[in-house]
């Protein structure tokens, strides 16, 4: 009987695009983004001041550890400078990721019983990542500024090419882990590990020369192409260094580790994409 | 074949189009032990499976939804109802056979789904909107329609989670039945709506059927499924046993 009925204009619901339905949906998008930022501190006194207050009490404890206590600062001129660009990235990272793990198990609600392409919640979670982002990076802007910043393109272009670097990665292992969440819900612990490995493995707390000293060559190099010691890097050349006269030289071979990172972050991204869409299918059941 | 006759009491209008098209679906779902990684892997080192049992909700069910066509899915809890809407919807996916649609189609399996309770009935109004496939302008246009509908004007910029549940049905209710579509699926429909609301909802979506819309309708409540719906699908422990006429299906329903 069916047979008699032309099927080219029909579908199968549930079967979509991927990453590419997301344009057609911006304006849910639009709306999960702003429920996002706009529910997270709902009924809490300090509202959106734990945006700040939780980067400032993490930027006073490495301040006074490692600055003072190490004396970082009498090696690295502005070392509050190159301390904050590098936990404003770090952060950034953490935030998306987390954020992105989970938001598929915390709209479970929705993803069981209404069809979505369901890459709109990681995407929309690491978009409020980014707007958390923002207020911590203009506070690294005004206090550059002061000690006498100027912009230029290439600085502008390596903040863009860092933002769009921790994105990538960030999308790519939230999807990842976000699909292998919904089934095993330890995923959570590989990503608090992951978050760890994060804050201490990139040059955020010392140089990019210490590694250098005590690793062996080729592990120098596995080093710095990881995306995020890349732009973190990338962040303190564009913020960090027009603020200093004499500081040490950026690591050699930056051209080299950045098309690395971005070529890891395509993998990442093409890896979580297909994980997502292999699993997805089973993703109302599972919740 | 079933749809036959189905088909036999709408020949005057011969040329429809089928807008849903389930074939020879089946629906296995694997009732897990656990949820950790932990588990997993020492079941699988013990060749063990994680999934300890099958339990077949839908089994070979195969039916065609004309165009306009209001339909009732029916049967008693656990039938496999609800898995049959999602697997139309594209919330599951079958485990054989398929399912086409055609057109636009909200996978709306319960009306309300996505509210958010802190959010006032307006941003509430425009997220499920959203959620169901609607764009901006289309939203503005029909914004005061689906107040007007839902007639809580007055609480809409309250947070909803103030809302009664039948305030809150009523206006979730309103949003999915104004949405721009061409499929409408609808699980548990109105089941707290009081009567006055309940009449204003099955004219409203008497000329929804009017005007073309498909609808596949899941309730317990048989007078209303008798009132809205033409034709009817028992389903029973995962089986169809029955397609046809909303009389014979509720008289078989009950057998
Ligand atoms: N995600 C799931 N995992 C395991 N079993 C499930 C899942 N969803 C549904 N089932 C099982 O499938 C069967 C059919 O469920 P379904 O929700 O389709 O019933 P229903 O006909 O809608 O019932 P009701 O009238 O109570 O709404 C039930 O036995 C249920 O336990
Ligand atoms: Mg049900």
């Amino acid at each position: 009987m069916t047979t008699s009925v032309d099927l080219t204009e029909y579908r199968q619901p549930g079967r979509g695009r991927g990453l590419l339905d997301v344009f057609s949906w911006r304006y849910l998008l639009r709306l999960l983004v702003r429920q996002g930022t706009q529910t997270r501190y709902r009924n809490s006194v300090l509202g959106w001041t734990w945006s700040y207050v939780k980067p400032a009490a993490q930027f006073l404890v490495f301040y006074i550890v490692m600055g003072v206590f190490l004396q970082f600062h009498r090696d690295i001129e502005n070392f509050a400078v190159y301390l904050f660009a590098g936990i404003v990235v770090v952060n950034f990272f953490n935030e998306a990721f987390g954020n992105a793990t989970r938001s598929i198990v915390d709209n479970g609600a929705l993803v069981k019983k209404i069809y979505l392409p369901r890459e709109l919640f990681p995407i929309a979670a690491i978009l409020v990542a980014f707007i958390h982002f923002l207020p911590q990076a203009a506070i690294l802007l005004v206090v550059c500024i002061l000690l006498g910043w100027v912009p230029s393109f290439a600085g502008i272009g390596a903040t863009l090419l860092a933002i769009a670097i921790v994105a990538a990665i960030a999308l790519g292992l939230g999807l990842f882990f976000g699909a292998l969440n919904v089934a095993y819900r330890d995923a959570q612990n590989f990503v608090e590990l992951i978050q760890l490995f994060s804050t201490w493995s990139v040059p955020v707390l010392y140089t990019w020369q210490m590694p250098e000293a005590q690793l062996p060559e080729w592990l120098f190099t596995v080093y710095m192409s990881n995306p995020l010691v890349v732009a973190v890097e990338l962040f303190h050349e564009a913020m960090w260094r027009p603020t200093t006269s004499s500081a040490f030289p950026p690591p050699e071979d930056m051209l080299l580790h950045g098309g690395v990172a971005i070529a890891i972050c395509i993998a990442a991204l093409t890896l979580g994409q297909t994980v997502f869409r292999r699993f997805e299918r089973r993703f109302a059941q599972e919740l | 074949m079933t749809h036959e006759a189905a088909s036999t009491d709408q020949s005057l209008t011969p040329a429809r189009k089928p807008s849903i098209i389930v074939e020879g679906v089946r629906k296995t779902f694997l009732l897990r032990r656990s949820h950790s990684f932990k588990e997993a892997v020492i079941g699988w080192i013990r060749g063990k499976d994680v999934w300890s049992k099958k339990f077949q909700a839908i089994d070979d069910v195969s039916f065609v939804i004309d165009e306009g066509e209001s339909v009732a899915i029916l049967g008693y809890n656990g039938s496999g109802k609800s898995t049959m809407l999602k697997m139309i919807s594209g919330v599951l996916e079958p485990d054989a056979g398929r399912v086409l649609v055609r057109g636009r189609l909200a996978g709306l399996i319960e009306v309300g789904a996505g509210f958010h309770p802190d959010l006032s009935g307006r941003e509430n109004v425009y997220l499920n909107a959203a959620i169901l496939g609607m764009k901006k302008h289309e939203i503005d246009a029909r914004f005061d329609d689906i107040v007007e509908f839902s007639g809580i004007e007055p609480f809409i910029d309250q947070e909803v989670k103030h809302y009664s549940s039948g305030m809150f049905m009523r206006l979730a209710f309103s949003v999915a039945i104004h949405a721009e579509l061409d499929i409408l699926l609808v699980d548990e429909i109105l089941s707290v709506g009081d009567a006055p609301f309940r009449a204003k909802c099955q004219e409203k979506i008497h000329s929804l059927a009017q005007e073309g819309k498909t609808m596949v309708i899941v309730s317990h409540d048989l007078d209303m499924v008798r009132d809205l719906c033409e034709r009817g699908i028992v389903i029973r422990e995962g089986h169809q046993i029955f397609d046809g006429p909303i009389e014979e299906a509720l008289e078989k329903l009950a057998s």
